[in-house]
Parts: structure tokens; sequence; C-alpha cells
């Protein structure tokens, strides 16, 4: 699954970053590596970007380049739980 | 004796709160300018404290030290080359994780590196607790607590940093980061290849150089090749196995995986350094988020705040930008009051008054315009209009941030053009400046007024918008055009942060506000003071004439024959009347004279000169003249017309109609001027503005050539196009 196809409000796990040079090296350097949970907060009125929490803190990332990076959906009872816990160290 | 010197450098992330320290470390004590060769903004002070001369850098905010972005290479390259005594790291705490990526880079350099801990108070509030005793033994730096603004911590800072800059002993052995054994060993095997390999003394460490030859950092790399020498190839060798060894086994680039080891390293320290409470306050920048970027209310806000910033600056600053006009008025006719007639107080009443006063009156409006965007940029609420606009912007293949520059330039391009410095991408600040001439600014209003308003009475708004129209779709198709040529393949990942809402600091933003309006009245008058003297000089020389009939004499007459007629009426109406007539005559000679002269002058010469290149535009000399003087500011093609058509009075748009529609101009020549207007080369101080902030003249004159000529081929294709339909001919 891609990070693309997360709606709002879930929560996904990072598997893999695709694409090439500069972009894929500028994803992996704001924390978005393997293993990495990111929530996925919500999308401009546009439809794109999208917004999202990693590490605690928020990104926004064209639909085109989170269409790069490969993630597998966690499933939570609620998203808002899985934002509260955003903080915790997320390591593979 | 003068005190020992230290220089101390400044890193951190964007919105780590980097900038307020820097404020409140330096205070008034700042100068900006620009790193050489590039238009990041350069900021240092230089203060006295214990004892000590403290000169202060602030280096761009990065994230990382990756030399991608100019930023980077510029905060990197002054580590590296400049050696500060000290660097400090400025590390928002409630950011730890990704704060710490860069701080991992700065320990895998060998500079003296101090850490300061920025809004701890405010990641305690949101439940993050950091046991900064443990995070300073394991990375082996010093840590100092700061609250940016709440002025704390700083003293404590400059102290450590000066222990830490006085203190001998080397950099501990335990501070890299320790990657995975098939990387160490890839690692410590290139670095002895370089040990021996090379016989000059590499300039960096060399553990560092053999992490960054493996991450395929061009720099670094041409830096070592250029000293290997004659062992160029084995060297490159060498590098190319290294990497291989990690391909092989990681099936992917070493810089990724050395990104990934990075952030692994890191997690673990954060694991060991920081504990969340599980109950959480209740977020208030999410909150706030929720409305402004909402999907129903997120763009009706946004263009309240566009349209309230754009009411401030033009409507509200027009109070004050009165004022100034009146001064510079007020001054110009005490000196014309005061100094004797001479070819010195011309230069200085309307060569030098005139045009520079043209530009100051902008001040307030810039002044204005830049506490908004201070506003906006310090709330954090700028980064959310990119997130908004991005994805319109990225049609015309620019950034969301692209758009409030280009939205300035419909007021006033000089600022607009200085607002890009909010974009971060080199090739994207290079577009939005040739592109945003094009958005037609208030300076050309008044030629859309009067002419617009002269031929097509009833239909002028229509006209006029139909003008804004034309301009945005030439700005879009121009975007898309150099984006697909000159400026191809450059466009900028969007990955951006969205950082978290904050109550802006006053202090930050007079700061931020002074030092805009500084350097537009520092450099915008030099360039301005000279480009107006040339215009004037253009207008007024030739000084001695030959006019068509004996001007001086026909008004000596009528000043002989007013007092013979006064004697002849005793009737003081009667002659009241008469005076006014024959003031009323020698003004309207008066007229035809400046006409004359300036038909005369320099410019008029070249007006006619170049009429040619004009008429198939349907544009006449005086037209021509009037768009050459445009160049100083848009509007002196409005007063130049009414010199040329000899109208009557000061400030009489109504005689300038009535000249305009009797000087053989058809409304389709009308049209054809105003789509010049809309586009021919920009007015002096954007031209000055864009010199400035792209730092070419290169790219400066692509401009004005660009824009010129896509102003003549438009205008040509209307007129002659209207031509052929025989539309308003």
């Amino acid at each position: 699954m891609l990070l693309s196809d997360i709606k709002e409000g879930q929560t996904a796990r990072i598997l893999r970053v695709g694409g090439s040079g500069a972009l894929r090296r500028r994803i992996f350097e704001m924390g978005i590596v393997k293993g990495t949970k990111v929530y996925v907060d919500k999308y401009a009125p546009l439809k794109d970007p999208l917004e999202i929490i990693v590490m605690g803190y928020h990104l926004s990332l064209r639909v085109e380049e989170a269409s790069q990076v490969t993630v597998e959906p966690i499933q939570t009872d609620d998203g808002q739980q899985t934002a509260d816990n955003r903080h915790l160290p997320s390591t593979a | 004796m003068s005190p020992r010197t230290l220089t101390i450098a400044l890193a951190g992330n964007p919105n780590s709160g980097k900038t307020t320290i820097f404020n409140n470390l330096t205070g008034a004590h700042q100068k900006v300018g620009n790193w050489s060769g590039v238009t990041v903004e350069k900021k240092e002070g230089v203060i006295q404290r214990h004892g000590y001369e403290l000169k202060i850098i602030d280096l761009p905010g990065t994230y990382s030290l990756t030399p991608f972005s100019i930023e980077e290479i510029v905060a990197r390259n002054f580590i590296l080359e400049e050696h500060p005594d000290v660097v400090i790291d400025i590390i928002d705490a409630s950011n730890l994780e990704r704060s710490l990526y860069l701080a991992t880079q700065l320990r895998e350099i060998d500079c003296k590196v101090l850490f300061a801990l920025n809004m701890a108070d405010m990641a305690q509030s949101r439940g993050i607790k950091i046991h900064t005793e443990t995070l300073s033994d394991l990375l082996d730096v010093p840590i100092v607590f700061t609250v940016g603004n709440k002025n704390e911590g700083m003293d404590a800072l400059l102290k450590k940093a000066i222990e830490l800059a006085e203190k001998t002993h080397h950099i501990p052995e335990g501070r890299k980061v320790r990657y995975s054994q098939d990387i160490e060993y890839a690692v410590s095997g290139l670095q002895a290849f370089l040990q021996k390999g090379i016989s000059g003394e590499l300039p960096y460490s060399d553990r560092w150089t053999a992490i960054k030859l493996i991450e395929d950092d061009k720099l670094v790399r041409d830096r070592v090749l250029t000293l290997a020498g004659d062992s160029r190839q084995a060297v490159q060798d060498e590098i190319q196995v290294a990497r291989q060894y990690i391909i092989d086994r990681f099936a992917d680039d070493p810089e990724i995986i050395m990104t990934d080891e990075r952030y692994g390293f890191i997690a673990g320290i954060v694991k060991e350094t920081v504990t969340t409470s599980a109950r959480q306050r209740v977020d208030i920048s999410r909150n706030i988020d929720r409305v402004l970027t909402n999907r129903f209310v997120g763009f009706p806000i946004f263009v309240f705040f566009i349209w309230a910033m754009f009411q401030l600056t033009f409507t509200v600053g027009e109070i004050p930008k009165a004022w100034i006009q009146s001064a510079v008025s007020g001054l110009s006719s005490a000196l014309e009051l005061h100094l004797s007639e001479s070819l010195f107080k011309d230069l200085l009443l309307n060569g030098v008054i005139a045009g520079v006063g043209s530009v100051v009156v902008f001040l307030p409006n810039i002044l204005i315009l830049f506490f908004c965007i201070s506003l906006f940029e310090d709330t954090g609420y700028m980064a959310r209009t990119a997130f908004l606009m991005d994805k319109i912007m990225h049609m015309i293949g620019l950034h969301g941030k692209s758009f409030i520059p280009m939205l300035m330039g419909f007021g006033c391009n000089v600022p607009a053009i200085m607002a890009t410095r909010t974009l971060e991408s080199e090739k994207d600040r290079i577009l939005t400046i040739l592109i945003t001439p094009f958005m037609s600014c208030s300076a050309r209003l008044p030629i859309y007024i009067v002419l617009a308003g002269t031929f097509f009475a009833g239909r002028a708004g229509t006209v006029i918008f139909s003008l804004y129209l034309t301009g945005i779709v030439l700005s879009i198709i121009t975007g898309r055009m150099l984006r697909s040529t000159l400026l191809k393949g450059m466009d900028a990942p969007f990955v951006m942060e969205l950082p978290p809402y904050r109550v802006p600091m006053a202090k930050s933003v007079m700061i931020h506000m002074w030092e805009r309006s500084k350097m537009f009245l520092k450099k915008m008058g030099n360039i301005i003071l000279i480009g107006s003297v040339i215009i004037w000089a253009l207008s007024a020389f030739p000084q001695n004439i030959t006019y068509s009939k004996d001007f001086t004499l026909e008004i000596e007459k009528l000043q002989q024959k007013g007092p013979k007629d006064k004697q002849a009426s005793a009737d003081p109406a009667a002659r009241n009347t008469l005076e006014k007539e024959t003031a009323a005559s020698i003004e309207a000679i008066k007229r035809i004279m400046k006409a004359e002269k300036i038909e005369n002058s320099y410019m008029g010469r070249m007006g006619k000169m170049i009429e040619p290149v004009f008429s198939p535009l349907g544009i006449d000399w005086r037209g021509s003249v009037a768009l050459l003087s445009g160049f100083v500011a848009k509007e002196i093609v409005v007063s130049t017309m009414g010199i040329l058509y000899a109208a009557e009075g000061d400030n009489a748009s109504e005689a300038l109609r009535t000249a305009l529609l009797s000087s053989g101009m058809t409304p389709l020549s009308a049209i054809s001027m105003l789509v010049f207007v809309l586009l021919y080369l920009p007015c002096l101080a954007t031209m000055a503005a864009i010199r400035r902030e792209l730092r070419s003249w290169k790219w400066m004159l692509f401009s004005i050539g660009y824009s010129t000529s896509l102003a003549w081929v438009m205008a040509f294709l209307v007129f002659q196009g209207g031509k052929l339909l025989h539309l308003g001919v």
C-alpha cells in the first residue's frame, strides 16, 4: 500500500521509500525512514498536498511524493489515540 | 589591548527558534548581508561579553548538512572552511528526534559543538520529559537550556560557549555515530586508504571525509580528487569499491543506508533520554489548524487574511504615504521659491527630488506589507498558505510559497520580489521573480484609467479587468515555458514542515520589518537616484533648442499688452477677466514650450528614433517617449503624456482625455498601448530589486529582454489583428 492511499486519521508504518536522488534523500532526512509510524492528519482542501505527523511533528508533502512511499496500515481502535502516542520513539 | 575575538555560529532546523535566540543575543547590533555569491541572507552581530568580543553568525536554518540546497552548502562550508570557535546547535525540545539528525551531523564534523535545548518548557507541557544529563553524556556534548521567546538562558549559553572555546583538549573519540559493522568496515577501509594514498593534507578529518565519500558527496569528492592529483583514478576506484561493498550488502544506495542508520542511532538515544507521559494537554496548535486549513472554511479565511493584508498595505498605507508625498512636494516648492533659476535647481527638483521622492513614498506600504509578512511567517501561517495553494501553484511549476509574493505583485512589484526570500529553492525564486512583473502593479492603474477611460468610457472596467487577467495568463504560460526550458527539471520537492502556531514576538517582527525597509531605502535609493538623474538629463538636454516660434517674445508681448489694456478698461471686473485671460494665454504658451522642449530633448529624439519600432503597434512618437519615461516609474507615463500632448493644468485628466481623443489615437491603438504598458520592462525600482535578489545582471537583463519582447509581440498581435478585423479603428 502507498502512503497516498492512507485515509485521513489512519496510521501506517513505513516499509520502503522509493524515488530517486535529492527528493528521496530529503524524505529520509525528514524522518520518513523504514519502521517509522506516520499518521495522516489531513488532506489540503484541494486534495493535494497532505499533512502527516511523523516523529511528533507535522510535515506536508505532495500526493505525488507520498506515492513513492510504501507503507503498511496499522489497525487502531481510533485515530486520536494513535496521534497522542506519536511522541513515542519509533524503531524498527 | 583589544579583547579576544571568538566566532560563534548558530545552527539549527528552521522553526527551532534560532532567529529568536540570535535576536536576543545580538539585539540591535546586527548586520544583514548575503553570503558571498548566493542569495541566502547572512546575519551576523558583534557583542562584547565577559571580556570577549563575540562575533555571532546566524547560519541558514537547515534540516541536514547534505549539500543539496544552497542553505545547507552555506551552513556546512562556513563550519568547514571558516572554523568558527564554537557551533551552537539550537534544538527544539518538542521536536527532539528530528532535530537530532542535524545534531549528529554536526557531531560528526570535528568542530566544538554545544546544544541549546530550546523551549523545553513547551515540550514539558506537551508531556515530553528529556533527561538532559543522560543526553549530554550519551552524545558527549554540553547542553544548555534556553527559552528563546522568554529570553531565558542566553547568558548561560554564551558563558558555556566561551568556556568551550577556551578548552584546548581534543574532541572526544566517543563522539562519533557508530554505524553497523559492514559500514564501519567500508569506512575504516577507505579511511586507511586516504591516509596512505593521498600525499597532501586532507582538509577535513579522515573519518568524516571517508563517510562523505561513501555518501557520494560531490563537494567533498571534488576536493579530494583535486588533492589526489596523479592518484586520482586510484582514489576514485577505492571509493567505488567501498560504495559497492555497502550496495552489495544492503541492496540500496549507501547514502540512504547511512541516513537510515543515523536515525536508528537517534532512536536509540531518544529511547533512553525521553519519557512521554501518556496524558497530553490539548494541542492548541492542532486545533487552530483544524480551522485554518479546514476543507470548507480554510480558503475563505485565507482570502480574508489576504484581503486584510491588502487593505492595510494599500488603503491604510495611503495615509502616511500622503504625508510623505506632501512633505516631498513641500520641500520641492520651498526649494522652488528659494533657489534661483538654474540647471542645478532643475536637476535637484525634477531629477533628484522627483525621482527619489516617487520611490520614498512607497516606504509606508513596504513597512506595512513586511509587517504583515513577518506576522504570517512568525506565527507559522505562511507554511499553511503554501499548503493551501500548492495544488494551484504546482500547475505553473511553482511551490505553494510562491503565491504570496506573486499576489503582492498586484500592489507593488518591489516588495513582491523582496518577499520571494521566503522561498527555499533558488529555482523557484528565480521563476517567481521573473513572472511577478506580469502581475499588474498599482502604478500601472493610472495609465489604464486614463487610456481605458478615454477610449472605452462605458466599458473601461471590463478592459482593465481583462488586462489584469492577461497578465495572470501570461505569467502562467511563462512559468510553464521556463520550467520546461531554462529552469528545467528543477522542481523542488514540496516536503515541508508545518510548524506549530506560535505567538509572534514584537521584537522579532520589528527587527524583520526594519531590516527589509532599510534595505529598500538604501539599495533602491542608490539606483533610483542614478536612474532618475539619467532620465532627467535625457529630458533636460540639450538646453539651447530652437523653438518653432519665438515663444519668449510672444510671452513678453502679452505681458506688455496686459497693462495697456488695463488702462483702457476702467471697469475693475473687466480688468480682472483680462488679467486672467492673459495669464491663461501665457500658461498655454509655456505648455507648448515645454512640449517642444521635451520633443527636442534627447529623450524626445530617442522617442522619434524608436518610433519605427512602435508604429506597427499603433503608438506614435509621443507614446514612445511616454513609455520610455515610464522606465523610472510607470506612473510617470501619464504625466509625460500630459506634457507631450500639451494638456492643460497639472492634474487635468479631463483635458488629457480631450487631447488624446484629438491626437489621432484610436481605441485599437489605445488597447495596444495598454497591453504594452502591462507587460513591458519593469520599472527601475523593480529592476533594482530583481538584480539585488538574484544577484545577477544576467537574469535582470533576461527579465527586461523577455518582458519587453513579449510586450511588443502581444501589442503587435493586438494592433495588427484588430486592424485586419477592422476593430476599433
